[in-house]
């Protein structure tokens, strides 16, 4: 058993680069990508080169993320931004709980999602009424210059889409976006 | 390119290996520089010269490619003798009012024989500086005549290629030598190089990023390349063109579909409160009524059926006084006045974080402070959401926490691997992305948010008039899951359009002006072809053709090149086989190529229109740039810009040295806030002798919340720095690894210094004119492992006038050894910089 040790094949004289550096545990080895649950095609989030990415799941986690051989695109590579992109979804920094810091506060205090939609709706239709303008010299404008958005350029067209629609007929118009920027 | 595009760099290496010439312009040596032929660093802000020069040499020695530009460009057009060119009128075109900063474009339009169009028709100038008008020119072009007069001859001194040859003929290369501080002999490399490699058998690309937007002529930049492309023939042409490399994942799909405030999806104009009483009146002046542009009234119509369905009938206009209207600059950085001034009461920020990412930093976050309320949906704690209890206005002691009256909500957002939807890549590329897993906790994708937030609206709703556009609306989405998810794939099934028969459409050319057929955004139209999710498509590369048709989606109407008509010849035929791309089949009798031609199918290139045409019927088969209101691809822009028809360099607004061409200094329709949130560096300021430029590095994204918070990112550029040359730091006393204070007339922060020779002193008017590159990922917050003072608080607000891109590629700054001072001793120093 122990003349299947590497180190001592090694010592006897193997290459150490070749065969002798396998041990029974390296080659029982599998990668992540083959015992993955799932598997996702995706875009990375980053530039706008719009790289293929394939994000493979275990156990309800993102295990890891590649770049995707069959994309003409970026014919699988990923530069060093895309290819940490399984720490963007899986870092400890991330926040995933809503949080709510009262006027004059000075601490964030923890707010449900369901209380903090009904408060945000609240501030939205109040803000809407008490800003309303009907007419701008004469001129019917229908809008309210109370509410502003800035969006980020990352959002999904999908996204961008029913922004603009609920803030068109809500009557912001100080709508803007990272491609102003 | 190397830098923040590393994946789609390969391919410019590949061009290498095959024999092309790389080029790399650019004020810093990166690592592009490294891999290219030629590195020509050039001082930030001074593009338009360069660029100029090759106009001028390609027009003094008749290296045009003539037949193209005869055929396919506006080189021919006679222009109004009301005229006047910046030569004349010392840095001025005609038109210029000085009390409002703003052109009346009248005398720019072409020569015609029923003398200009009235003034409320006209477009550009004064419009585009009230509203940033020129956005909506993405994709329509602004209403010049279809059939101008002409001189084929080209030797009408009032003919656009004679006027463009009189305009640039001071742009020479010892003027590039003494403003840009390139050399004559590598410009006269440059030079031969793209006129060598342009005509029938070899094309040149141009490839550009926010170096050439974010100043305050950042348009003109464009323009200028795009008469040079023009004028080489390599526009709508394979291996051709004016590449955007944009920054964001969706940031092309985020100006298609905009959440813009003054343009609507597919570059549709928001309505204007002074300039449109109604559908019609508004359809009238916004473009004209020949080429493509032409039938916007189906493009604006399905919109609104989109929007409000049943509602929107022939007999209230399809609900169009439904849009809010504008009635100015209702843009980013007006806004943040607003909420300064205090009209701007609650605020939306999803993805972003105008706190560090924004110019001008701290005007950014006095505004955050003053509102009533603010959402902040991002995927980790951004220095936007905690300015309240971290920002630093409360180590100066300018804020106090419990002084700030701002509610602040946020909301954890879901990451792209949580959600399904469609990023638009840089080159119109719709790609979807399925869902990899449910996000964690209470995090939500913004769709999600947006479509619950409408449903709770609407349940609130009054019998009120002005909650009538919301009762109306169409927001019945299927909702999936216990989370109740929209369903993305309807969203965009919508975006793509539906005919009568309510199945989905298959191109724009199908969209009806009578309210038959509903699309959310009729570049989009066809999306959603067949039933089939065509973004969604994944043939892999290796099976295709280079241009890979069956992978994703493009648009409009899946061309991967635009303008692919002027690929081949007036005739049809390809102008080379090593160039061919697009052609007319004489035998089938349509357009057939490597791609979705751009064209109508059917038009034969001797198609002629008939008299009174409208829309694409009014162009000729010779005619390829098939948005544009006359085919031509524009060399002079007779309307349609806020600051002139062609491109003049002009410094930046803040520069240490004198426009030597004209007596106007900078852009004389920049957009300026005259504020004390606002201030500015005087031009040619010994207090701020040095050119400040900021750029991205690799390993990071943005102002951080996507790298700073992942290890290895953090790991690979841990701490923010500036570059600075060994004569710059011998200058001033830096040391490398030492800390140095860069100083503007908004803030001062600190960095740590790298002496390097990748920033080389340029001489520029028989002086050294130094450059201090900073990349600007670096804030307080956002979860990230690494932390930095906020480069963009160093930056000015000052914009170009026609789309209110902030100028931050070139400015003006101190350096002064060591760190920053804290607290009142900071403010102190800042007022003596600010004063003198």
């Amino acid at each position: 058993m122990f003349s299947r040790w590497s180190l001592i094949r090694q010592l006897r004289g193997e290459d150490g680069r070749r065969d002798a550096a396998r041990s029974a545990r390296t080659d029982a080895l599998r990668p992540r990508t083959e015992r993955a649950d799932t598997v996702a095609r995706s875009v990375c989030p980053y530039c706008a080169v719009g790289c293929g990415q394939l994000v493979y799941v275990k156990d309800g986690r993102v295990s890891q993320i590649e770049g995707d051989p069959d994309s003409p695109i970026s014919r699988g590579r990923l530069c060093p931004k895309g290819s940490a992109s399984k720490q963007l979804v899986t870092h400890p920094g991330r926040q995933t709980h809503v949080l709510y810091r009262r006027p004059h506060g000075t601490e964030w205090e923890p707010l449900d999602l369901d209380t903090a939609m009904e408060m945000i709706t609240d501030r939205v239709l109040r803000t809407r009424r008490e800003t309303w303008q009907q007419t701008d010299e004469g001129k019917v404008v229908r809008r309210t210059m109370g509410i502003a958005g800035m969006g980020g350029a990352t959002l999904d067209n999908e996204e961008n889409y029913l922004m603009k629609k609920l803030y068109t007929a809500l009557g912001a118009i100080q709508v803007e976006n990272q491609a102003r920027i | 390119m190397a830098e923040c595009h590393p994946v789609g760099f390969q391919w410019v290496m590949e061009a290498k290996a095959r024999g092309a010439k790389v080029f790399h312009v650019d004020p810093r040596f990166t690592r592009t520089s490294a891999m290219a032929d030629a590195y020509l660093p050039i001082r930030a802000g001074s593009d338009i010269v360069l660029l100029g020069a090759l106009i001028n040499h390609v027009l003094g020695n008749g290296l045009d490619f003539r037949e193209y530009v005869l055929a396919y460009t506006n080189a021919a057009t006679l222009v109004s003798e009301d005229f006047q060119d910046t030569e004349e009128l010392d840095g001025l075109f005609s038109g210029f009012d000085p009390e409002t900063r703003t052109y009346d474009p009248a005398s720019w339009s072409y020569d015609e024989d029923g003398g200009p169009e009235p003034d409320e028709r006209r477009e550009g100038g004064r419009r585009h500086a009230e509203a940033a008008g020129a956005d909506r020119y993405g994709s329509g072009g602004a209403a010049a005549p279809s059939r101008p007069r002409t001189d084929p001859t080209l030797s009408d001194p009032r003919c656009v290629y004679q006027i463009l040859k009189r305009h640039f003929a001071r742009y020479t290369p010892e003027l590039v030598e003494r403003m840009c501080g390139i050399r004559e002999a590598d410009f006269a490399e440059l030079a031969e190089a793209i006129t060598a490699n342009s005509g029938r058998e070899r094309t040149t690309a141009w490839v550009y990023s926010v170096g050439w937007t974010q100043h305050t002529v950042g348009a003109q930049y464009i323009r200028t390349a795009s008469i040079l492309q023009l004028l080489l023939g390599n526009m709508g042409r394979p291996g051709g063109g004016i590449m955007a490399l944009r920054g964001h994942a969706s940031i092309q799909g985020s100006t298609d579909i905009p959440t813009l405030f003054n343009i609507l999806p597919g570059y549709l104009s928001m309505p204007h409160a002074h300039r449109h009483e109604g559908l019609d009146d508004y359809l009238e002046h916004e473009g004209g009524e020949t080429g493509f542009w032409g039938n916007r009234r189906a493009y604006l119509v399905s919109l609104l059926k989109a929007w409000w369905g049943e509602a929107a009938t022939e007999a209230n206009d399809f609900c169009f006084d439904y849009l809010p209207r504008m009635t100015g600059d209702h843009g980013h950085y007006t806004t943040v006045m607003n909420q300064i001034d205090g009209t701007v009461k609650g605020y939306f920020v999803v993805g972003e974080n105008p706190a560090v990412g924004s110019s001008g930093g701290r005007a950014q976050r006095f505004g955050l402070a003053n509102l009533d309320w603010l959402v902040v949906r991002d995927l980790t704690l951004v220095e936007t959401a905690t300015f309240w209890r971290d920002g630093p206005e409360l180590e100066t002691g300018e804020l106090r926490t419990e002084d700030i009256a701002t509610e602040v909500f946020f909301l954890p957002a879901a990451s792209h691997v949580e959600k399904e939807g469609t990023f638009t890549n840089t080159q119109r590329l719709l790609q979807w992305r399925e869902k990899a897993l449910d996000p964690p906790g209470d995090c939500r994708s913004d769709l999600w948010f947006y479509y619950h937030l409408g449903k709770r609206i609407r349940q609130r709703l009054t019998e009120d008039e002005i909650d009538r556009p919301l009762r109306e609306l169409t927001w019945d989405y299927p909702e999936e899951g216990e989370r109740a998810e929209p369903l993305a794939t309807a969203v965009l099934r919508e975006i793509g359009g539906v005919g009568p028969d309510g199945r989905a459409l298959s191109a724009y050319t199908q969209l009806r002006p009578d309210g038959s057929t509903r699309c959310g955004c009729w570049i989009y139209c066809g999306v959603y072809a067949d039933e089939v999710n065509q973004a969604a498509r994944r043939r892999p590369g290796r099976e295709q053709t280079p241009v890979a048709p069956e992978w994703g989606w493009a648009w409009p109407a899946n061309r991967r090149i635009l303008y692919n008509r002027a690929s081949a010849d007036p005739e049809g035929r390809p102008w080379s086989e090593r160039k061919a791309f697009v052609w007319w089949d004489e035998d089938r009798r349509e357009w057939t190529g490597l791609d979705v031609p751009d064209f109508e199918t059917g038009k034969p290139p001797d198609y002629l229109p008939p008299e009174g045409a409208k829309a694409q019927d009014a162009l000729a088969g010779t005619d390829p740039f098939i948005m544009q209101s006359d085919g031509k691809g524009w060399l002079y822009a007779p309307l349609g810009l806020a600051d002139g028809p062609m491109p003049a360099h002009y410094e930046p607004h803040e520069s240490p040295v004198r426009n030597p061409l004209y007596r106007q200094q900078a852009n004389p329709a920049r957009r300026i806030y005259r504020r004390p949130d606002s201030p500015y560096n005087p031009p040619e300021s010994p207090r701020f002798p040095y050119v400040l430029t900021t750029y991205r590095l690799t390993e990071h994204h943005t102002a951080g919340a996507m790298s700073r918070p992942l290890a290895y990112l953090a790991e690979l550029q841990p701490e923010l720095f500036c570059e600075v040359s060994p004569q710059l730091a011998a200058e001033v006393g830096l040391v490398n690894g030492g800390w140095a204070t860069i100083v503007t007339s908004r803030s001062l922060i600190e960095a740590r210094v790298l002496v390097t020779g990748r920033v080389r002193p340029l001489r520029v008017q028989d002086r050294v004119i130094h450059q201090v590159g900073l990349p600007y990922h670096w804030g307080w917050g956002s979860g990230g492992l690494v932390t930095g003072d906020v480069a963009n608080d160093l930056l000015p607000i000052v914009l170009d006038p026609n789309v209110y891109i902030q100028e931050s590629k070139a400015m003006t700054c101190h350096v002064r050894p060591g760190r920053r001072p804290r607290g009142q001793a900071l403010l102190d120093l800042m007022e003596e910089y600010r004063y003198g």
